[in-house]
């Protein structure tokens, strides 16, 4: 991949999610948060609320209607359910990231791949994307409750003509997504298999995440300008933060 | 002329007014019907478990497990722990959405204009059930019990390149759809108000619910 027009290339941390694990962080308002697959076979469970004011959520259903889509890619955004932007998809290299599965439930691994406790593989173990993220959340005093919808990275699942979905398996291997965050986010991370996962063996991908101070936002935005919608959407970040640059 | 539906065994049977919430509680294994009395109108429903509130519909959970896209009848709807709440026992309307969510003041500022943002929703119909109904005082709930919920005889294709449009209804007046409960549910309501898009045909009209009890009750 060449020079980003959304980064200014210089990498402020990076690290490594290993495949099956879970991660979580608060990403500031202007940051852009990178995520690389580095084998064939990713998916990242994300999701994320308002850091400060945590009842703040993103929210699917308005996310997808509001931008008369099924699925979230390159020039979509994450809409919170108080009509604001969290987060822009500036760049996704696999062109899909489903949000109508959720994340992966430990029936749904147990039943696909087995079981490996921590006694059995150590580290190796079987994860599932909603153990992972509900641990990730009670580090924040957040429960089952708050856990809604997620956007699945790198994992496309699509209807067909009946309405029968299917999960789409790719090569993911070295491809990007890019987020750009409109707001101060507390952001939970699974890097389990997808629910929908029909994988012979339990094999998902390393997830380097790394962290870019984003650029400012050019005349003619990827994702500002997508869509009056958006437009919108980002006329109210803009009124929230009335008192700051944006 | 609006029809009511009348049954056996019935336990409550009422008419919710165009725009309003409402609430009722439905015990496990007894049927609830809402019935379009005047057709095309887009019924936003959430069901939360009686039991313990922090298990709710959930529309991924049932859209992984079924992988199947549209609410028919057969369908079983699943919690947010993966558990079946209730089955769709019976319906004659086709189709029903739960990737639309519920309209909202927020929401339609960014669908249509900022301009709309008084304008009555589904999310503020939540709300003021949360704020004032004795359901959702008696249960403790609040605006953390609130997710992507169903749109009964709504109508939102989607196309397999992914696309998701918001058509006309496929509902008409006396059309009905009706769940039997497999646990102790907390039914909440908006008969949506918005008056933007066609999923009402643009008049929000009356409908009625109804619980009765199973056959062998």
């Amino acid at each position: 991949m060449g020079l980003s027009n959304y980064h200014n290339n210089q990498t402020l941390w990076t690290e490594v999610l290993p495949g099956g694990h879970h991660w979580s962080g608060r990403i500031q308002k202007g940051a852009l948060l990178q995520f690389k697959a580095l084998s064939a076979h990713a998916n990242v469970s994300l999701f994320c609320v308002h850091a400060d004011d945590k009842l703040e959520r993103f929210n699917m259903p308005d996310s997808l209607k509001g931008q008369h889509t099924a699925f979230l890619s390159t020039g979509n955004v994450l809409y919170s359910d108080l009509g604001r932007v969290m987060a822009s998809i500036v760049t996704d290299e696999h062109g899909w990231n489903d949000t109508l599965c959720g994340a992966s439930r430990p029936e749904q691994i147990k039943k696909q791949f087995g079981t490996r406790t921590f006694q059995d593989a150590r580290n190796q173990m079987y994860q599932s994307g909603v153990d992972g993220l509900l641990v990730e959340m009670a580090k924040f005093s957040l429960n089952q409750s708050d856990l809604s919808a997620t956007v699945n990275l790198f994992s496309k699942v699509a209807p067909d003509a009946t309405g029968k979905l299917s999960y789409v398996t790719a090569d993911n291997t070295d491809q990007i997504v890019e987020l750009r965050f409109q707001m101060d986010c507390l952001v939970f991370l699974s890097a389990a298999p997808h629910a929908l996962d029909s994988s012979a063996s339990y094999s998902p991908a390393d997830i380097q995440l790394s962290l870019f101070k984003a650029n400012p936002l050019s005349e003619s935005d990827i994702c500002r300008d997508a869509c009056p919608q958006n437009q919108r959407a980002f006329a109210n970040n803009a009124r929230y933060y009335a008192l700051s640059s944006i | 002329m609006t029809v009511l539906q009348n049954f056996e065994k019935t336990v409550l049977s009422e008419v919710c007014p165009a725009g309003e919430a409402w609430m009722c509680e439905v015990k496990k294994g007894q049927y609830f019907r809402i019935i379009d009395l005047e057709g095309n109108q887009a019924v936003d429903t959430l069901f939360i478990s009686a039991e313990n509130p922090s298990e709710r519909y959930s529309a991924t959970d049932t859209l992984a497990i079924n992988q199947y896209i549209y609410l028919e009848k057969g369908t079983t709807l699943y919690s947010n722990v993966g558990r079946p709440m209730a089955i769709i026992h019976d319906d004659n309307c086709g189709r029903h959405d739960t990737l639309g969510g519920a309209c909202s003041c927020e929401s339609n500022s960014v669908r249509y204009a900022h301009e709309t943002y008084p304008m009555h929703s589904c999310r503020n119909n939540f709300m003021y059930a949360l704020a004032k109904h004795p359901i959702a005082q008696k249960h403790g709930l609040n605006v953390r019990h609130i997710g992507p919920n169903i749109n009964f005889f709504m109508n939102v294709p989607v196309t397999a390149e992914g696309a998701l449009k918001f058509e006309d209804g496929i509902s008409a007046p006396g059309k009905y759809v009706e769940i039997q409960a497999k646990m102790d549910l907390i039914v909440l309501i908006s008969n949506c108000p918005q008056l933007n898009n066609p999923c009402n045909a643009y008049n929000p009209t009356q409908i009625q619910l109804v619980v009765r009890d199973s056959e062998e009750a």
